[in-house]
């Protein structure tokens, strides 16, 4: 076994902005661009620190939107690449997240959330961008966002995050929180054969049949990096298969729908959920982030007063759990959502949900819930 | 129920939060327990207000946040008086005295173990090392992590060359402690 | 007429996607050439360049060169491209766009580029006003011209692109009109073969947009008036090479210096696995 300096296989005391480098590295980033913000420049500052002893390229760019386009370039030339921000730099960043999405590239966009709007509350935890992170970019799209819960996870996720953006050609959302960036625990970096690192479909084809977007009927089509020799044409524009603008209602439909379907059609293989005592629960709390922690300890309160309340954790929220969400409505009485916001996900989980249980949001901005805060509204449900 | 909440306070500078990282990392990577340190910021890193909350324990770690902490390591007067009320009841106080002021008025119901660190570490000619000597008198005091780990959490913590004067300083805080226990104890009895 | 002779450009350009989208007179498709001509000329691995660019009449240049291509957003191709430097500095990136993606939306990023010395080729289509939108004036528009946004005449002071360039640390400052084709081509030649940010401005004519509510005649009228009007002036401080509506344009080459990119002075502490 060799070894590999972007691998510090081994124990760690990590926080999560630190994780969530080192996961990165691991999976063979070598390109970051970003611009410093609180609570994410904990990332930055790993990055340009061991960027250059793997071979890699930190750059500090002047504001957001370049720190998007930088590693839409970078990955257009082969190297993974990431950014990692807070609130108003995602803001930045939206509409370059759309051109990412429309040209099919590959890479990670780590939001570790504050509150907002505006500057709003830059050292305290928020879970206010989760919509923004479905919908922030103009346009249709489906949307690839992870929800870590730990430093562990902030590694993780950010492996897993580089592998969806590379199978699946798209931009990949890490939407951490304040919380879990700033919170130091135990990380386990695994040796370098048990990590899973996948890289981008190439073409197999001479670069004279080469066909920019020609899918095959996979959804996804190959990718031919800058420099490869296959004479890349790609534009924000509406586009057809050979990469050419196309201004026409068909070819408009044509692709929206397979940007869409990429991911609709892939959910078995995106989406993960943790369940926790669910299977006689008549009370489900729903949580993603640092209050499902909360929740943990909520629901075994709860457990231990006798009632029957079970967890079900989003580690990946977009695409969203639809159907995990229905089955759940339908043998629950109620489902209980803790947000760091005013109500975000929630009403996803009432769409999902049909009316087939009562959903209660219990809302809070800037902390953390506490568990007793979760197991009162547990003990208080009316159904 | 096995987990010790530990809470840190202090002015920005003193390194309070390498103190809570150092107990933490001896806890999740050399004793092999499980630790959270999660920590709160002001805008500036300097002077301010600031604090360390960390949870060991045995068992897996979820709510990470320290309402109601069991232990309060306070190096500042500022911390002391905004983080003693949610000490619990016989809940250990760990002060530097010359920080706090002497003449305080401490809560009966709460162990109190005082050690002037921060004079001690001039006396050393490293005021930094202050928090280090609180590491040792903590480890004199409290059995939540072992004497070792904490010895390998300083020395993979802090810059290089730097190992000797602060282990040196743990010591003197650690022997601090330990006269400080045994003083207590033959008073008792 | 031989249906099978092809064009000795016809490799580095996209001959199916042609007709082109611009307008009887604009100067693009000469800029276009220019460029092609003098990739043609320069010898290089054209799998080896890349070009890229933002929004705008100029913006649909890479669309057309049969290399890799990058049609980005708005004022983004300067980041874009140095992401693509960065990651495989093998290649040869030029951002080809106009003046108001350039300087406008993307002149942020147009400074800090040229301050770090990242090493590209950028060409600037300035042709004074927002083309593809109709005509509206911009950061380049003269005092006093007349655009769809500007009807009582445009009270804004105008950038000088060279200076602004020069001041940001450039290092290869030129400027030509579409009328300078040889001159224009030896410099963009000039640029493949220099290491760091250069930067080249071409004036151009739109007389669809900006020559016709300025009185500027058809398209070959703005070429005369190059004619007549420019003056070279090679090495001149560019703080003095203030263009306005109906004044000499003086052109030339006027910043052409050496210092270390960024890529030589990131720290080298491993070879990439």
């Amino acid at each position: 076994m060799s070894h590999d300096p972007a691998i510090r296989t081994g124990e760690h005391f990590l926080n999560g902005d630190e994780a969530c480098a080192e996961g990165a590295l691991a999976c063979g980033c070598r390109f970051f661009a970003g611009y410093p913000i609180t609570p994410a420049t904990e990332i930055a500052e790993t990055m340009s620190r061991r960027l250059p002893e793997v071979g890699g390229v930190y750059i500090q760019m002047e504001d957001e939107l370049a720190s998007m386009n930088a590693i839409l370039g970078a990955s257009s030339a082969g190297v993974k690449a990431m950014t990692s921000t807070s609130g108003p730099g995602f803001s930045l960043m939206m509409e370059n997240i759309g051109l990412g999405i429309m040209m099919e590239i590959p890479c990670v966009v780590v939001n570790i959330q504050r509150g907002g709007p505006s500057t709003g509350l830059p050292t305290m935890v928020g879970q206010q961008d989760m919509m923004q992170a479905r919908w922030g970019s103009h346009g249709d799209y489906e949307m690839i966002a992870l929800c870590p819960w730990s430093p562990q996870e902030m590694f993780d996720f950010a492996i897993r995050a580089f592998n969806l953006s590379e199978k699946y050609r798209i931009p990949v959302l890490i939407m951490a929180d304040e919380v879990v960036g700033h919170m130091t625990e135990k990380v386990v970096i695994p040796p370098k054969e048990e990590i899973i690192r996948l890289y981008r479909k190439k073409p197999q084809v001479p670069s004279n049949e080469y066909i920019m977007y020609e899918t095959n009927g996979s959804l996804v089509p190959p990718m031919a990096n800058a420099g490869d020799g296959y004479k890349v044409i790609t534009t924000g524009l509406t586009h057809n298969e050979q990469g050419y603008p196309d201004m026409t209602a068909e070819a408009h439909e044509k692709l929206i729908t397979r940007l869409c379907n990429k991911i609709l059609l892939n959910k078995a293989d995106i989406v993960e959920v943790e369940e926790r005592e669910l299977s006689d629960a008549e009370v489900v709390v729903v949580a993603y982030g640092s209050p499902a922690r909360s929740a943990v300890l909520a629901i075994k309160k709860a457990r231990e007063q006798g009632i029957k309340a079970g967890l079900l954790r989003l580690r990946t929220v977009w695409p969203f759990p639809e159907a995990e969400i229905l089955k759940l409505a339908k043998q629950a009485k109620t489902i209980i959502v803790p947000e760091i916001n005013k109500g975000q996900i929630v009403r996803e989980i009432e769409r999902c949900a049909k009316g087939n249980c009562e959903v209660i949001l219990i809302s809070k901005l800037a902390l953390i819930h506490t568990p007793d805060e979760i197991l009162e509204v547990i003990k208080n449900r009316r159904l | 129920m096995g987990q010790t909440e530990i809470k840190l306070g202090g002015f920005g500078g003193q390194g309070i939060i390498l103190a809570g990282y150092i107990i933490g990392k001896a806890a999740a990577l050399y004793d092999k327990k499980n630790a959270t340190l999660t920590q709160s910021y002001g805008p500036e890193s300097r002077g301010g207000a600031c604090s360390a909350k960390l949870i060991v324990s045995d068992e897996e770690i979820d709510y990470p946040e320290v309402l109601y902490p069991n232990v309060l390591i306070v190096m500042s007067k500022e911390a002391y008086l905004k983080f003693s009320p949610a000490l619990i009841e016989n809940g250990s106080l760990l002060y530097d005295d010359d920080m706090v002021e002497n003449n305080i008025e401490i809560d009966k119901s709460v162990r109190a173990y005082a050690i002037p660190a921060t004079r001690m570490a001039e006396d050393l000619g490293k005021k930094i090392v202050a928090n280090i000597i609180m590491l040792g008198f903590f480890a004199a005091i409290m059995a939540v992590v072992t004497k070792r780990s904490l010895e390998e959490a300083i020395k993979t913590s802090i810059p290089k060359g730097s190992e000797e004067l602060n282990l040196m300083a743990f010591q003197k805080g650690f022997e601090y402690g330990r006269k400080l226990v045994k003083l207590q104890s033959d008073v008792k009895s | 007429m031989n249906h099978n002779e092809v064009h000795p450009m016809d490799r580095l350009i996209r001959a199916d996607r042609m007709p082109h989208i611009w307008c009887p007179g604009c100067g693009l498709g000469t800029n276009f050439t220019c460029f092609l001509e003098a990739l043609n000329q320069s010898g290089l691995d054209p799998d080896k360049n890349v070009i890229v660019s933002g929004i705008g009449c100029t913006g649909r240049v890479p669309g057309y060169t049969n290399i890799d291509s990058y049609h980005t957003t708005h004022g983004r191709a300067i980041p874009f491209a140095t992401g693509l430097k960065l990651a495989n500095p093998e290649l040869t990136v030029t951002v080809f766009s106009g003046d108001g993606d350039l300087f406008a939306i993307g002149g942020n990023h147009f400074i800090h580029a040229a301050r770090r010395n990242i090493d590209l080729k950028i060409i600037c289509v300035n042709n004074f006003n927002y083309g593809m939108t109709g005509g509206q004036f911009g950061c380049t528009t003269p005092l006093g011209a007349k655009t769809t946004t500007s009807p009582y005449g445009n009270y804004e002071h105008p950038f000088n692109l060279v200076q602004m360039a020069a001041a940001s640390g450039a290092v290869y400052v030129a400027r030509w009109t579409s009328l300078h084709v040889r001159r224009l081509t030896n410099s963009i030649k000039e640029t493949f073969a220099k290491k760091g940010f250069t930067f080249i401005e071409i004036i151009s004519p739109c007389p669809v947009s900006f020559g016709r509510r300025n009185k500027l005649g058809e398209g070959l009228d703005e070429m005369k008036y190059y004619q007549e009007n420019s003056v070279i002036k090679h090495g001149i401080d560019p703080n003095e090479a203030d263009l306005n509506l109906n004044g000499k344009i003086i052109v030339g080459k006027f910043i052409d210096i050496d210092k270390p990119t960024f890529l030589d002075n990131q720290p080298k502490l491993q070879t990439p696995d």
